[in-house]
């Protein structure tokens, strides 16, 4: 096992120094000319104003704690699932119960993914479902 | 000195040093970036002991989950650029004091406990089979309490993020 | 089954001068042969073969002048980013803007190092193989969202951001897909699970779950890789470039570089896990010589993960993009449900059948 993770790590090591390389046989072959205004930030064409910080945004905070928490959770069943084939296989019994298993563990976590389903934690952009329709224009004053 | 153990004090370096890097820097996200040293120096131990499934997912989970969380709640604060934490020195006593008395705990835990030394002949053998197996049988009971857990947190987190 | 580093200390362990070299050699040498014999060579054509085809998909020529059917364009735009001026602005993070692309190199190239190309053909034969993809390919929402940030751009960053949730989003629906796929092998080994698929016990026949599951894998996955349909994070007609706005030259090159050779990876898993690896069907390779076995099995890995690419270019000149909300509610509301339901109807497969597959049981109908 030590073999293989060691050519990972050659990887790893010669994959982090592949990009300075590149960058460094570029730096003899290419023109440098730093000149101020090629070297301020793009907004196309106009002048950039004001520093670049956006507005906290909410949403982006809770996908990022949905991922954890799925992730997590298929850390936990990964080696569950590499030993679920050999349970099935030995008995029909042993089948059963590691289904069970599996199932309450998924049923436990799919009602937390309900609860943020039903509050409306999926949509990018809060309540359009519900703003879409505006009662004045239903569209009968058309006909 | 083996290659074995010249690459640990490798790994303890690159987990150590942007830890150290972590708690001293003044500005917040070189602090939080410096996490990933510090990940995959653990990460690298961890292979080091045979672990391999376990080295796999601390990647997967610490780099690619909490530190992008983390840097999601960095960059969306206002005024982040040039923001620094600069304490009074008064502030500095009692932290010192608790760290001091934390490196004495850990220093008799370390040399107290009998820790498992020795490797067996062969070589680490394959983890994650023999994970399954222990949460399926021996350790059921965790294994199923940690899904509440990620529950709890799950919808702690939902609450408190709406909240804000 | 060895890796391929350790293969070739086998197949030279006689010769006078390379029997002595130790293992770790041949792992450099075998990984220098992958990034510069295949991995940029392959992203090049890819990227000429994706104009040409969206040329035809959009009733033109598409490159044509650089050489005998513009073959030459991908070795002239390599060049050309080769030697433009590097410009970092004044603004930006210097040292962040330059850690970015070599964060999203790492995690694209280094995924490399456990796809299974023929039958001891494999970098690094781990015991963790898909596991360790997983893991490796995450690194890419960190470089995207350092690439956003260190531009100091709005647009930049705004996109960076947004390409790191979507990322984050489309790796659930992946992850549950491949953990289908391992229930009904049993290992994660990608070398095993490609022997595991015989000559043709596919994973995608295995049962209708699991050819529910691998088509959620291919679209979570081309998610992932911000192809088109997806591509919000760097549509041309949204924030200027997203987040990749401020690169020029060389850093934009590695980025696009490394944008091809993910949708190989994401092919390359695909076929390993779901279409046989390199298995001929109805022929049991294993019975040839080394000489004529490897290269032929070389090739038929190659012709699966080729043909699936060729779809993803398909894809990507055919279809319109999504927005950013629908994006989403694609992923959190459709592939997820799906991806926890495939889950629990193979293991429910599982235990009902005893671990087999459809051609199993139709196989078994038949001898008995």
């Amino acid at each position: 096992m030590y073999t293989q993770f060691t050519t990972i790590l050659l990887f790893l090591i010669i994959g982090a120094c592949m990009v300075p390389l590149i960058l460094l046989v570029g730096r003899y072959l290419r023109p440098a000319n730093p000149d101020p205004k090629k070297l301020s930030t793009y907004e196309c064409g106009e002048l950039p104003k004001g520093n670049s910080w956006v507005q906290f945004n909410l949403r982006f905070y809770v996908i990022a704690i949905l991922f954890l928490i799925f992730d997590v959770e298929i850390a936990f069943m990964f080696p569950v699932a590499v030993t679920f084939r050999q349970w099935v296989t030995s008995s029909q019994a042993k089948g059963v119960l590691i289904f069970s298993e599996i199932i309450l563990f998924i049923a436990i976590l799919l009602i937390g993914f309900v609860y943020a389903w039903t509050k409306g934690d999926f949509e990018w952009i809060k309540g359009l479902q519900k703003k879409q329709i505006d009662p004045r224009f239903r569209g009968d004053d058309l006909k | 000195m083996t290659s074995y153990d010249s690459l640990f004090y490798v790994f303890a370096a690159v987990t150590i040093i942007p830890a150290i890097v972590t708690v001293f820097h003044p500005n917040i996200l070189y602090a939080a970036l410096s996490l990933f040293g510090s990940f995959f120096g653990v990460a690298g131990i961890y292979v080091l002991l045979g672990a391999d499934f376990i080295a796999a997912t601390q990647v997967l989970i610490y780099v690619g989950g909490i530190l992008v969380l983390i840097l999601f709640a960095v960059m969306l604060s206002k005024n982040i650029y040039g923001m620094t934490f600069q304490d009074e020195k008064k502030k500095k006593i009692l932290p010192t004091l608790f760290g001091i008395l934390l490196l004495g705990f850990l220093i008799k835990l370390i040399t107290t406990v009998h820790w498992n030394t020795t490797l067996s002949e062969e070589g680490p053998l394959p983890t994650t089979a023999a994970l399954g197996n222990l949460l399926l049988t021996e350790y059921l009971l965790p294994f199923e309490l940690a899904s509440v857990l990620l529950l709890a947190a799950l919808i702690g987190a939902i609450i408190l993020a709406r909240s804000k | 089954m060895t890796s391929l580093p350790e293969f070739l200390k086998e197949l030279f362990e006689s010769w006078p001068l390379l029997g002595i070299l130790p293992v770790w050699f041949y792992s450099i040498v075998a990984i220098f042969g992958l990034l510069f014999l295949f991995l940029f060579p392959f992203a090049g054509v890819a990227v000429y073969v994706e104009r040409k085809i969206a040329g035809d998909i959009q009733a033109r020529i598409g490159p044509n002048v650089v050489g005998p059917y513009g073959i030459l364009q991908w070795i002239a735009d390599a060049l050309k980013l080769l030697l433009k001026e590097d410009i970092i602005p004044t603004n930006a993070d210097k040292k962040l803007f330059i850690l970015s692309p070599m964060l999203i190199f790492i995690s694209g190239a280094c995924a490399y190092a456990v796809i299974p190309f023929a039958d001891n053909v494999i970098l690094a034969n781990l015991n963790i193989g898909i596991f360790y993809l997983l893991a490796i390919t995450s690194m890419v929402t960190l470089g995207l969202i350092l690439g956003g940030w260190a531009s100091n751009n709005k647009w930049s960053l705004l996109g960076g951001l947004r390409a790191a949730a979507q990322v984050v989003s489309y790796e659930i629906p992946v992850a549950l897909s491949i953990l289908t796929v391992v229930l009904v092998t049993g290992t994660l080994d990608m070398a095993q699970i490609v022997k595991m698929q015989g000559p043709f016990y596919w994973n995608i026949f295995h049962n209708p779950f699991l050819f529910i599951s691998a088509c959620i894998y291919y679209i979570a996955a081309l998610a992932e890789a911000n192809r088109t349909p997806f591509d919000i994070p760097e549509a041309d007609s949204e924030l200027v470039s997203g987040y990749n706005t401020e690169y020029s030259g060389m850093r934009f090159a590695i980025f696009f570089l490394i944008e091809y050779a993910e949708c190989f990876i994401i092919c390359a898993v695909a076929t390993t896990l779901f279409l046989g690896g390199w298995h001929l069907p109805f022929f049991d390779l294993s019975s040839l010589t080394l000489g004529l076995r490897i290269p032929l099995q070389i090739m038929v890995f190659m012709t699966k993960s080729i043909l699936l690419l060729l779809t993803m270019m398909w894809i990507r000149w055919t279809l319109p993009r999504y927005r950013v909300d629908q994006l989403m509610k694609l992923c959190w509301e459709v592939f997820v449900p799906f991806s926890f339901a495939c889950l629990i109807g193979t293991a429910f497969w599982m235990v009902l059948f005893k671990g087999k597959g459809i051609p199993e049981l139709i196989l078994g109908l038949f001898v008995s």
